[in-house]
């Protein structure tokens, strides 16, 4: 099997990308980041657009740099299937295999197989033109996987999908992909991609890995703003201290340590917007801690309302971006509007406290 | 080609030119002419074949300078829609044709006054380059192999006129091509893409040199000459006028402008 | 649908009626009762089967040297493509007689490559079928390489792209995938191709000439019939507006699929 290992640095414009990221065969790794973040260009360093300054990316030994597209043995499954129109579902899947010198009838057995892999056996002979976007999508993973890349690349391969079909294909990815044990890099901006199919996952900013580390570690202790905002967690930065974490500017949060922490050391403080409290008034006698925020943006969130908090005038400026989720009945209640200042609540046994930096 | 392209560019720098004379003119009407505008400002329209450009306009000149206050408009085009236009009425006074037939047209049409005369012919040469490198001696001598020659399709005049002097020679020609017209046939053999061709006279003479012409015993054959009838439009605003026309195209200045053109004069 | 400003239509009228009205002018024009005895005489059908020919094998010819250079344009991103485009759009403005002129001199029998084809191999274009094919390719060029150069923009390399993941080589992405993928531009392209090789007069008959069954092509054949048998002319004319016709309908119709 293949090990991938991408040490690229590209710049494009004004914007500059230095990224290294280790595959490990048969591993699944998510590259998450926002818009803007350089995903793309990641992409298209990894799959030959773009020629890195510097750097290189090695295949199971095999340095790509220099290898055209076509022999690299690097699959693509990107947002859109990108089907071939003139050929059938059959005879999409059956390109590769026939590309890289399978018989014809040997290449329909593999297009077969495959296609009862991603359960589109009945859309064998159907046109393109003639399957709805998931079913599309279908065909172009068992295109994508019948012949046999080393590596696969996941370019955002649910973005374009009704969010009803996204789901179901999530899961087929995930057990076709599991099933081949082909090593995957994916690029994605939903969290959920990332919790369903990756092993490991690099967070990507402005161009650099701000986190990397196994799925689940990064989305419960995320260490960087960002992340915790993709992990759709809240997250302030300070030092630890006995009661919890103590920010820059004194506002002491109560948490509890999951693991061990010296006092004063550079710590996160991670809670969920779930078990943040909002009021008008500050309570009396809460146990809580108590933080002023102006609020900037009301959002659904599934069956929630999402606040997003801003700075008040001559708050500290942690507070950007902290959100809590409330019901929509808690909202009416509150009878707020962008603008308006509040408090944010959150329970000492709902916050904890990790060191940063890993 | 070449003198087609001069001639045009000729055409258009006179044109050019007439417009700032009249231009001129009108800026400063009455200074310059005031003694000569004495007489009565006449207009002479004169349709004529295309292969009576350089002599008509040529003569034109004299003939203004002869008749002070007379201006003459040249209307020049193939034979065939000149006589037609002058049938739909179209506007000239003297119409002079490269061609018995074309004229018969206007004739039948009762366009024209009293009988045209055939004032100057025209015969066939066989055009080659300069020196002759092939020794092409006369009509027989275009089907050696290896020569390539061309004429003018039987449906035009020059063809033809081509077709009656091959039938007069007991030849049948295997030309390369049958061109639409006789200037067509002229290029092909002053570009070097065709050994020989069968033009006009007129045509070698117009080259100045870089065709030769060779007479051959056919060339006046029986329709094989090319005739230039002349006559007056019936209606004409100008007859007596065109009428001197016609006496100064047949008289000494006019007899010797066709001849150094090469046309045969009556 | 949007609604068309009012103001569009009496000048939309107009330009319709500009083309429509000669053409069914001609319709007019034809001598019926003898129409048949004038499209069937032996110079007549020799002209249109002349033209068909020599139609033909210019549109093989634009499709065999147009296509790669559409391609090219296309996708490669050599420096100068610009220029080379425009070079290749050229006989779409000039004059076919300029064109037929620029033919004559580069292989006419004193031209450079003209003298060098005769001295070498005793080959001489001029007044060839050669000559007609050569000339109709120089104006109906452009119609094809511009047809599928829009059609290989419009498509994208997204698909070439996707092919080159699969492990198809450049030339397997060729056959395989780009050439299927802008087949309506191929063919309405390669149609365009024809019938502007079909409706070809200036440069055929300044580089070509004009011999019947050789070099006289329906357009040649009518000119030259306009001057003696006006009849024939038109009838053949009107031939020549139901092959264009034809032609176009059936282009459209493969735009549409």
């Amino acid at each position: 099997m293949s090990r991938l290992e991408v040490d690229v640095a590209v710049t494009r414009g004004s914007f500059a990308l230095d990224v290294s990221v280790t595959v490990e065969s048969g591993e699944v790794v998510a590259v998450l980041g926002s818009n803007g973040a350089g995903k793309s260009t990641f992409l298209g360093a990894l799959a030959g657009l773009y020629r890195p300054d510097r750097g290189s990316v090695v295949l199971d030994g095999r340095v790509l740099d220099d290898v055209p597209v076509h022999r690299r043995r690097v699959g693509l499954l990107s947002q859109s299937a990108l089907l071939f129109p003139h050929l059938t579902a059959r005879d999409n899947v059956a390109f590769g295999p026939r590309s890289t010198g399978s018989r014809r009838r040997v290449a329909r057995e593999t297009a077969d197989r495959w296609l009862e892999m991603v359960d589109a056996t009945a859309l064998a002979d159907r046109r393109p033109s003639e399957l709805s976007g998931g079913q599309a999508q279908r065909v172009a993973i068992a295109r994508a996987l019948a012949c046999e890349p080393e590596l696969l690349l996941l370019d955002e391969p649910f973005a374009a999908l009704d969010v009803d079909v996204t789901p179901a294909i999530r899961s087929l990815l995930r057990r076709v992909v599991r099933a081949a044990g082909v090593t995957t890099l994916m690029v994605t901006h939903d969290v959920l991609d990332a919790v369903v199919l990756a092993d490991r996952l690099v967070v990507l900013d402005g161009g650099r890995v701000v986190e990397a580390g196994p799925t689940a570690d990064v989305l419960r202790r995320p260490r960087s703003a960002f992340a915790a905002r993709i992990a759709g967690l809240d997250l302030v930065p300070g030092r630890s201290c006995g009661e919890g974490l103590r920010t820059a500017e004194g506002t002491v949060i109560g948490g509890v340590h999951p693991d061990p922490v010296a006092d004063d050391e550079p710590a996160v403080a991670l809670f969920s917007p779930a078990s943040v409290s909002v009021f008008r008034d500050p309570p009396k006698g809460s146990p809580r801690t108590l933080v002023p925020v102006r609020l900037a943006a009301m959002e659904p969130h599934g069956e929630l309302v999402r606040l997003r908090a801003a700075v008040p005038d001559g708050g500290p400026g942690w507070v950007d971006g902290l959100a809590a989720d409330v019901t929509p009945a808690a909202v009416a209640d509150l009878a707020v509007e962008p603008g308006d200042e509040l408090w944010f609540a959150v329970k000492a046994a709902e916050v904890e406290v990790y060191p940063a930096g890993r | 080609m070449r003198t087609r392209f001069r001639s045009a560019l000729m055409v258009g720098a006179a044109a050019v030119l007439g417009l700032a004379l009249t231009a001129c003119g009108g800026s400063d009407s009455g200074s310059g002419q005031s003694t000569q505008a004495q007489a009565p400002a006449r207009t002479l329209t004169v349709s004529a074949a295309a292969s009576l450009t350089s002599v008509y306009q040529q003569l034109g000149t004299e003939f203004q300078n002869a008749n002070p206050g007379t201006t003459v408009t040249f209307n020049f085009g193939g034979s065939d829609s000149l006589a037609q236009q002058v049938v739909q009425g179209a506007p000239a006074d003297v119409l002079a044709t490269a061609s018995s037939k074309t004229m018969n047209t206007a004739v039948q049409a009762g366009k024209i006054q009293g009988e045209p005369v055939v004032y100057a012919t025209n015969t066939l040469q066989i055009a080659v380059a300069p020196n002759n490198p092939k020794g092409i001696t006369d009509l027989a001598s275009l089907n050696r192999p290896g020569i390539v020659s061309v004429v003018c399709a039987p449906a035009v005049p020059c063809g033809a006129a081509a077709e009656a002097a091959e039938k007069a020679a007991g030849v049948t020609l295997t030309p390369a091509s049958e061109e639409q017209d006789v200037k067509g046939v002229l290029n092909r053999v002053q570009t070097g893409n065709a050994d020989a061709g069968l033009v006009y006279v007129t045509d070698v003479r117009s080259t100045q040199g870089k065709v030769q012409g060779l007479d051959f015993p056919q060339a006046s054959a029986q329709g094989a000459v090319q005739s230039y009838p002349i006559g007056v439009v019936n209606g004409s605003q100008n007859a007596d006028l065109a009428q001197s026309w016609i006496s100064f195209v047949r008289g000494p200045q006019g007899t010797a402008a066709l001849q150094q053109a090469g046309f045969v004069t009556k | 649908m949007t609604s068309v400003p009012r103001l569009l239509w009496a000048p939309a009228a107009l330009a319709w009626l500009l083309v429509a009205i000669p053409v069914a002018g001609l319709v007019v024009r034809v001598d019926w009762p003898n129409f048949l005895g004038l499209v069937t005489t032996p110079s007549a059908l020799a002209a249109l089967r002349l033209s068909l020919e020599t139609g033909l094998a210019t549109m093989v010819l634009c499709l065999v040297l147009g296509g790669p250079l559409a391609v090219v344009l296309a996708r490669s991103s050599l420096p100068g493509l610009p220029f080379v485009r425009s070079v290749v759009l050229l006989p779409l403005v000039l004059p076919p007689v300029v064109g037929g002129l620029t033919l004559l001199f580069l292989f006419g029998r004193t031209g450079p490559l003209g003298s060098f084809l005769d001295r070498e191999f005793g080959i001489t274009i001029p007044f060839s079928t050669t000559a007609v094919v050569l000339a109709q390719t120089f104006v109906a060029m452009p119609f094809l390489v511009v047809s599928l150069e829009g059609a290989l923009r419009t498509a994208g390399e997204r698909y070439e792209a996707v092919a080159a993941t699969l492990g198809a080589s450049p030339a397997t992405t060729l056959w395989r995938v780009t050439v299927p993928v802008v087949l309506p531009g191929l063919m309405s392209g390669s149609v365009l191709a024809f019938a502007r090789a079909l409706g070809e007069f200036g440069a055929t008959i300044t580089f070509a000439g004009s011999l019947e069954g050789t070099t006289r092509t329906l357009p040649l054949f009518i000119y030259l019939e306009s001057e003696s048998d006006l009849d024939g002319a038109v009838a053949m004319s009107l031939v020549l507006v139901v092959v264009a016709i034809l032609v176009i309908v059936v282009s459209r119709t493969r735009d549409l699929r």
